[in-house]
């Protein structure tokens, strides 16, 4: 902040706290012209005031709180940019992105600085005690940690906290978040694609809008009834067979037989379409949804929230659900 | 006590009456609506997949409807009432006055209608979107016309203590809502904050701190120097100590809104001011329960026969111990445990329903006998009975979010030896349930309270003139 304003605030700040001294003082004292505890002589609907000194225990426990004031405000940041004689701040102050955050955080956890960041000494103190625990687990095979039952409280611990929100606390998914305990995989359920899915985080391709493309509703009416049929279910023979020729377009994804890209070999997220497990609902008017308005699906990047050790437990945790 | 017009003053009682028996009817459905989203949170079916029935737009209208509807309309009846038996003139303003009834009571409406329809700015205390904005800032500015002019041609020499409070209370809130309401419209019910990130957050907090501090503090103020005195039939105890805290509880309370935004991107000093002033705040807020309590010095035993003075010191009482949690709660380490927990919530409603509701129906026991020609209300007894259930409801309600926050915040911040967190959210929503069915309890017992009050009311209204005469109690 500019020192213009870094005076304003100051000057208001205090006056405010100066202002409040003074009134107090010139409360304490009987300027009413009444002598004390009679009448001030004036009525108004009745109502008469007394001429009452302030409670002295109230007085003084004013005083305290304003004198209290002025400690505070000379010990911490309180006063436009004066920073405090103790140093302390809750985050670095003034940081506009990442980077200038992480070079402010170094500097200050130097020894030697006097600048008291809490978030980062707390964040510091946490990974001095905690840190060992996971680097060990680091150091150990996902599969390894999947047979350990200590290790999967703790990545369930993780996934309880960071990824329950979307998957659910059972992980069993939701409309549009995937099950995670079941075999069916977008990206790949080995250990290192879990791990991966967790540290880049994913963006499915993206299934476009078919609408236009398929000619209207008819079209895409006759794609849901083929791509129904692929999962087993009872559909419009003849709608299904309008359907299969224009499913060539979908193939280039889905693979020709509808079994998703996964099974071609290539990560792009395109859903097995015959196992009749439905990312987006699997009703006739959930799938014609899709199918018309398209679907695209984001699973964030952790690396940057939990780094690699936590997300190697967490991936740990999820590897075990779908094992039996 | 004088029965109404008995003065040579032809005051204007007819608006007094209109904004009293709305109060006592927005009390009703205020708090009814506050039962309904208490309940959906135990029974999440309540919504029954209704879009305007769902928890995130009945909330809005039950704060909306508490303080705007039930809260203001009784600041305007009690300092439409006051500004003119104090000042001994009747209001200024013609047709101003009657304007800022029906006003009010439009934009009452327009929130009922727009809030449930998803109508929303989404800021707190002030989601009605920008042309009902237009319309509370022309009555409020017309309610600044109408009291300020009665203060100037005022009959006595001095203002008293109660009108410093309305005042100050009127005069702060617009300043309030036509800051913190800027926006740019996109359409007719859609408009963007002219504000931006952590600037946007500390308007939002500035006006929302001050909506309590004003309104809900000040002007209750304001209402409480007036109709406890008079109810107790003794003098203010204290004429300095009055000068004293409301000059203090002004200039103080303007800066304590960053209280909201501790440990978050707002700025440290910010922060720090916000914690600072609220703490010294907290003897000027005690300043004013002192003087209403003390007043009663020497008229103690009329609390054993008067359930309408009951209600005006147990509000004080309520007050006084929210003005003393509010300071704590504001202290950034205290703040770390409480906020975004339950605990907020019953710091608010011990506000609410303990300070502003209680001085509210003392008040308005007060008035709607006098107002319409009888000596006393319908019956005494049913007051008394009101009193306790509101009571009961208020001591049930706080006592449940106190445990449940504290709880709460304690189970967030709960670690295992490997650093994770012992719960997850989910643990600690389930662990609150017992405390929203206690919760429940105690609002149903105040709107029931509510409830009993209309009746009273209503018999009081149609009793024959005069019919009802004043109990003499020792």
């Amino acid at each position: 902040m500019s020192s213009f304003w870094s005076i304003w605030v100051s000057v208001l700040s205090l006056g405010t706290l100066v202002g409040c001294f003074f009134l107090l003082r010139m409360c304490l004292k009987n300027f009413a012209g009444v002598p004390e505890g009679e009448s001030m002589g004036h009525t108004f609907d009745g109502i008469e005031e007394l001429n009452n000194p302030l409670p002295k225990w109230w007085s003084t426990f004013f005083l305290v709180t304003i004198i209290w004031g002025f400690g505070y405000l000379l010990l911490y940041p309180g006063l436009g940019n004066w920073q405090g004689l103790l140093g302390w701040q809750s985050s670095n102050q003034g940081i506009l992105n990442l980077e200038e955050s992480k070079a402010k955080t170094a500097e200050y956890l130097k020894e030697g600085s006097n600048v008291l960041v809490q978030y980062d000494r707390e964040v510091h103190a946490a990974d001095l005690k905690y840190g060992p625990i996971f680097e060990a687990y680091a150091a150990r095979s996902i599969p390894d940690l999947a047979a350990d039952k200590e290790a999967l409280k703790v990545g369930q611990r993780l996934f309880l906290q960071n990824c329950s929100q979307c998957h659910g606390s059972d992980a069993g998914g939701t409309t549009g978040f995937p099950n995670l305990t079941d075999k069916d995989w977008l990206y790949g359920g080995s250990p290192e694609a879990i791990k991966a899915t967790l540290i880049h985080g994913r963006k499915a391709q993206g299934m476009m809008a078919w609408e236009t493309a398929l000619g209207g509703e008819k079209g895409v009416k006759e794609v849901a009834a083929y791509v129904m049929s692929l999962s087993g279910r009872e559909v419009d023979p003849e709608l299904a067979a309008a359907g299969k020729p224009q499913f060539q377009m979908c193939a280039a994804c889905h693979g020709p037989e509808g079994k998703g890209s996964l099974a071609m070999g290539i990560p792009l997220g395109a859903p097995n379409l015959t196992d009749d497990i439905w990312l987006y609902g699997g009703s006739k008017r959930a799938i014609e949804a899709s199918i018309a308005n398209g679907r695209a699906g984001v699973m964030p990047a952790w690396d940057a929230i939990l780094g690699e050790e936590k997300i190697h437990v967490i991936s740990a945790y999820v590897y075990s659900l779908s094992q039996d | 006590m004088s029965q109404s017009n008995t003065s040579a003053v032809d005051y204007n009682m007819n608006v007094v009456r209109q904004f009293t028996v709305m109060t006592v009817i927005w009390g009703f459905v205020g708090t009814l609506i506050g039962v309904i989203i208490a309940a959906q949170l135990i029974w999440p079916a309540l919504n029954f997949e209704t879009p305007w029935l769902t928890y995130s737009r009945l909330r809005p209208l039950h704060t909306n409807a508490v303080i705007f509807a039930f809260g203001t309309s009784a600041l305007f009846a009690t300092s439409y009432y006051v500004v003119q038996r104090t000042c001994k003139v009747a209001l200024f303003g013609g047709k101003l006055v009657s304007f800022t009834f029906w006003g009010w009571q439009a934009i009452i409406v327009l929130a009922i209608i727009t809030l449930p329809m998803g109508y929303t700015s989404s800021k707190e205390y002030a989601e009605l979107e920008w042309p009902i904005d237009i319309l509370i800032a022309v009555v409020w500015v017309s309610y600044a016309i109408v009291f300020f002019g009665t203060l100037v041609k005022r009959t006595t020499s001095h203002i008293y203590v109660a009108n410093w409070f309305f005042g100050g209370f009127i005069l702060t809130v617009a300043v309030l809502h036509i800051g913190n309401s800027m926006v740019i419209p996109v359409s007719m019910f859609k408009s963007y904050s002219i504000y931006s990130g952590a600037i946007d957050a500390m308007m939002q907090w500035w006006y929302g701190h001050n909506a309590v501090g004003f309104l809900l503090t000040a002007g209750f103020l304001g209402m409480m120097y007036y109709f406890v005195p008079k109810q107790a039939e003794r003098p203010v105890y204290s004429y300095r100590l009055s000068i004293v805290h409301f000059w203090a509880l002004v200039s103080l309370y303007i800066w304590a809104g960053p209280h909201h935004l501790h440990y978050t991107a707002l700025p440290d000093w910010a922060q720090s001011v916000g914690m600072v002033m609220s703490i010294v705040l907290f003897l000027p807020s005690w300043g004013g329960m002192i003087n209403g309590i003390m007043t009663l010095s020497g008229a103690w035993h009329k609390l054993r026969h008067d359930p309408i003075l009951r209600f005006l010191i147990v509000s004080l009482s309520f007050y006084g111990m929210s003005t003393f949690e509010g300071p704590m709660m504001a202290i950034k380490s205290v703040n770390a445990l409480s906020h975004y927990t339950d605990w907020t919530i019953g710091h608010v409603h011990s506000g609410a329903l303990g300070w502003v509701a209680m001085v509210s129906i003392g008040a308005m026991y007060h008035l709607i006998p006098i107002l319409f020609n009888q000596g006393r209300m319908y019956s005494i007894r049913l007051i008394n009975i009101h009193f306790w259930m509101h009571t009961t409801g208020i001591v049930l309600y706080i006592v449940a979010m106190w445990i449940s926050g504290v709880m709460q915040g304690l189970m967030w911040r709960a670690v295992n030896a490997d650093g994770t967190l012992t719960y997850s959210f989910v643990e600690s929503l389930t662990a609150s349930y017992p405390f929203y069915f206690i919760r429940f309890i105690g609002g149903v017992l105040v709107v029931a309270g509510f409830g009993l009050m209309i009746f009273n009311m209503i018999k009081t209204i149609y009793a024959q003139d005069g019919s009802l005469k004043k109990v003499e109690m020792a």
